[in-house]
């Protein structure tokens, strides 16, 4: 059961010769013009005439950059000139039957956020740093956990227990820090803790050939339980023992995280943090340049054809999947240790849901899914920020956005994605 | 369509009487398995108990001087814990007559009414070859939607249950109808797109909430409805000392109706067709694209019922939190229940007493969650037939297990 839109996979020689008289697909060029617009009228033409001043540093920076003050109105009216040019050359691309790059669209979207936030933050300050510093921590444990489902599907094995191996790395991590005094063996716990739920679920779904979706299900299930169980049952009452673990401390980079904005971005972070920077190149270097990736890939694609050259299928789903769990296990240590510190119950909050949205959006890609990651995490973190800015969007639809742009993109009105074809199908050897 | 192509793998073999179906059913191992992982369930549970209770651990101090005192401490606590769940979900035995005994049953039926008929929906997907996880979402969708009509619309008695009990089925039903139609036109999974409608869902109802569509002006700025009108509440059915209202009849009429549609009618042939083997569905001529639109839709029907169950089955307005994890305990109950009519019933009445006896437990001194540790066993094991009969040596199924009408999962091939 693949969670993907079933496409027949058409080969690229294949796709090159019927391009000449494939008909223009005009549905992205639509969707720029329409938020060019959007940004053009709504924001700028009739927008908000009050001045935005954009912080772009705090006040115990050490070097300093001046605020830029606009009038929303300009700001917005200048960002939509622009939009609107790419959306011209959408046209143009389409036009030509050509394929509108990633490149294009990512900056559009972009553009279209900063306009946003111009036009919310009308009449006040905004602080950029804060947004960006906060939408990166809000989305941490979303890309571990998204960079985990790209790898277990790439391999073939659809994992819907994200969830379950967020929760039980978040429960370990502070449960093991707290006794043993030391968070580098939280997270050690948290990474086998994930890779625990991933075991189960390897074991039941590729041994036993239970439906791994409904595997998933089950353990997010049972691992919901078990944590809620003892936390109820033992942190509850000693919390000072068992759920005090402390959080990991901020490693500012010499130099580096003294350059504005960047600096408090990237550089002066949580070592959780800067695991991921390392994990998502590192993710998408063995899928795409190794011996192991090709392998990986290979299974997921067509185990037969796998394993007719040699390749133990089986065994390698097995160890990628395990493997896999380690990196979502490290994202739940990112919602205990790399944030507030202590376990609480339920706090995945479904997050691992939104991380296996990400691994769709995100069409299997490790960027591209830790873009969609940070997306969910922006606008967590803009519904904040707007509730400060005294905005009149309702918060609630705000929350809804992310979920909505998942649910178009899915339903394949921005384009299909496509999975890799074994996904969910146990490989059973004739 | 040709009903002969379709149902002959499908079919029991003629000369085969109901009986002996379920004493094949039996001796298979299908019930005797479902059983034994109940039981592995509560044994976990018991275990976990004993590993965390205070006297246990105080007495495997001196383990080896008295043994005695951790095996007695350790009987007791499960004792203890067990019993207070027997107390609080079935019969009372420390209550003085029997009407007063008997009220723990009654909160049963109460809290399994909406487990039955949302299990009921998502079995429903399961044996379409679907898989709905959108329990959370359709139950909020039917909760607004009878909601609003049950206190915006002042009707007569009778007429105002009826049209906002229709009000919710019909909005839930509308709500999964979509996942169909995306599926169907798009190809997008519905696991994906019943998770993302989940949280829409949520945030759809929660911003209804604060307008005046669905907010109580009293709830001051808070997401809360109005109390629905005593005309459109479930009426009680053994007076005013139980809490049981009609609820649980409805849950018991949808039974019935699951139990007729998925084995009697034409169309619950075409689901279980598709759920088969939808390419093969196709070829017999079954339009597979509107059986997805029109099984999600009545599988969100079924979990709308468990909405309206929920909202005009109390006397106060609710909140976004109205859902209280039906929709997902949904997904357990169909599980464990084999999607069968009979099973689902059964496993909303287990699931149900554990939420009735929870209370109970935690008076007692015992966490009341071991309860979903044991849920989450159970359904592990229900859904790994290989695992308990390697942990208690049964044989191996006979063909008849194997057959589709019984089978809890949806067929793997559905996506292809």
């Amino acid at each position: 059961m693949s969670l993907a839109p079933s496409t027949p996979v058409v080969s690229a020689a294949l796709r090159t010769t019927v391009a000449a008289d494939a008909p223009r697909k005009w549905k992205i060029p639509i969707a720029f013009t329409v938020f060019a617009l959007i940004v053009l009228v709504s924001f700028g033409i009739i927008g908000d005439s009050r001045e935005v001043s954009f912080g772009w540093s705090a006040a115990s920076d050490a070097v300093k950059i001046s605020d830029l003050t606009v009038t929303s109105r300009a700001f917005c009216i200048v960002l939509g000139l622009v939009m609107a040019a790419l959306a011209t050359a959408a046209w143009v691309l389409s036009y030509g039957r050509r394929k509108i790059p990633t490149w294009l669209i990512v900056p559009f979207g972009i553009l279209f956020v900063w306009a946003l936030v111009g036009w919310v933050g009308s009449g006040g300050r905004v602080p950029v740093e804060f947004l960006l510093t906060g939408a990166l921590a809000l989305s941490t444990p979303v890309v571990f956990g998204a960079l985990a489902g790209v790898i277990g599907e790439r391999v073939g094995v659809a994992n819907i227990a994200i969830e379950g191996q967020l929760l039980m790395g978040a429960f370990l991590s502070a449960v093991t820090a707290s006794i043993t005094h030391s968070l580098v063996a939280g997270l050690v716990a948290a990474m086998l803790g994930g890779a625990l739920v991933s075991l189960v679920l390897a074991a039941f779904s590729i041994k036993y050939l239970v439906d791994q979706i409904i595997v998933g299900v089950v353990l997010n299930a049972l691992a919901l339980g078990i944590t809620n169980f003892f936390y109820s049952a033992l942190l509850n009452n000693n919390s000072a023992t068992l759920n005090y673990p402390g959080t990991l401390p901020f490693l500012p980079i010499p130099f580096l995280s003294d350059i504005p904005i960047i600096g408090g971005v990237f550089f002066d972070q949580r070592i959780t943090t800067y695991a991921m920077f390392v994990l998502v190149p590192l993710v998408w270097f063995v899928l795409y340049k190794t011996r192991w990736g090709l392998r990986i890939r290979a299974v997921g694609e067509h185990p037969l054809a796998a394993d007719t050259v040699g390749i133990n299928v089986n065994r390698t789903r097995f160890w990628t999947v395990t493997v896999a769990g380690l990196i979502a296990g490290l994202g739940g240590a990112a919602l205990t240790l790399g944030s507030v510190g202590a376990f609480v119950r339920e706090m995945s909050a479904g997050q691992g849901y939104i991380a296996l949205a990400c691994v769709i959006l995100g069409r299997w890609n490790p960027w591209l899914a830790t873009l969609a990651a940070l997306l969910f995490g922006f606008s967590r973190n803009f519904r904040i920020f707007a509730g400060q800015a005294g905005s009149t969007i309702p918060p609630d639809l705000i929350a809804m956005t992310p979920y909505l742009v998942t649910l178009i993109a899915v339903a394949g009105l921005v384009g299909r994605a496509v999975a890799p074809a074994a996904v969910g199908k146990p490989y059973v050897k004739a | 369509m040709s009903q002969a192509v379709v149902d002959a793998p499908a079919s029991t073999p003629p000369n085969s009487t109901r009986g002996s179906e379920l004493l094949r059913e039996i001796l298979s191992g299908g019930i005797v398995r479902t059983l034994l992982a109940v039981l592995v369930g509560f044994v976990v549970g018991a275990v976990l108990i004993i590993a965390t209770n205070a006297d246990v651990i105080a007495a495997a101090g001196y383990f080896f001087s008295r043994p005695a005192d951790l095996i007695s401490a350790a009987l007791n606590a499960v004792s203890t814990g067990y019993g207070a769940l027997f107390r609080g979900s079935i019969y009372d035995t420390s209550a003085l007559d029997f009407a007063t005994g008997i009220r723990p049953l009654t909160e049963t039926l109460r809290f399994a009414s909406p487990l039955i008929a949302a299990g009921l929906g998502i079995a429903l997907s399961f044996r379409v070859g679907l898989f709905n996880i959108g329990g959370g979402g359709q139950l909020l969708i039917g909760a607004a939607f009878a909601g609003f009509v049950s206190f915006h619309w002042h009707l007569p008695y009778g007429l105002h249950l009826l049209v906002a009990g229709f009000a919710g089925i019909f909005g839930a039903a509308l709500w999964g109808a979509l996942v169909g139609f995306l599926k169907a036109r798009t190809g997008a999974h519905e696991v994906i797109v019943t998770i993302m409608l989940n949280y829409i869902a949520g945030s759809l109802i929660t911003f209804a909430m604060r307008t005046p569509v669905l907010q109580d002006k009293a709830a001051g700025g808070n997401p809360k409805t109005p109390p629905p009108d005593v005309t459109a509440q479930l009426p009680l059915l053994l007076g005013p000392g139980y809490a049981l209202h009609l609820g649980f009849i409805f849950a018991i009429g949808a039974t019935i109706l699951y139990w007729w549609l998925m084995e009697r009618s034409t169309v619950g042939y075409r689901f279980r067709a598709v759920g088969l083997n939808p390419d093969a569905a196709r070829t017999a001529g079954i339009n597979v694209g509107w059986v997805f639109v029109l099984a999600m839709g009545s599988s969100a029907a079924f979990v709308g019922l468990a909405g309206v169950n929920q909202v005009l089955g109390r006397v106060d307005g609710f909140t976004p939190s109205i859902d209280s994890g039906i929709g997902f305990d949904a997904i357990t109950v169909a599980l464990l229940g084999g999607s069968t009519a009979g099973g689902v019933f059964l496993a909303g009445l287990l699931f149900g007493a554990m939420k009735a006896g929870s209370p109970a437990m935690q008076i007692q001194g015992i966490s009341p969650e071991v309860l979903g540790v044991v849920q989450g066993v159970i359904v592990l094991f229900i859904a790994a037939p290989p695992l308990i009969r390697a942990i208690f040596r049964l044989p191996k199924p006979s063909l008849a297990r194997i057959t589709p009408r019984r089978r809890a999962r949806p067929s793997r091939k559905a996506q292809r």
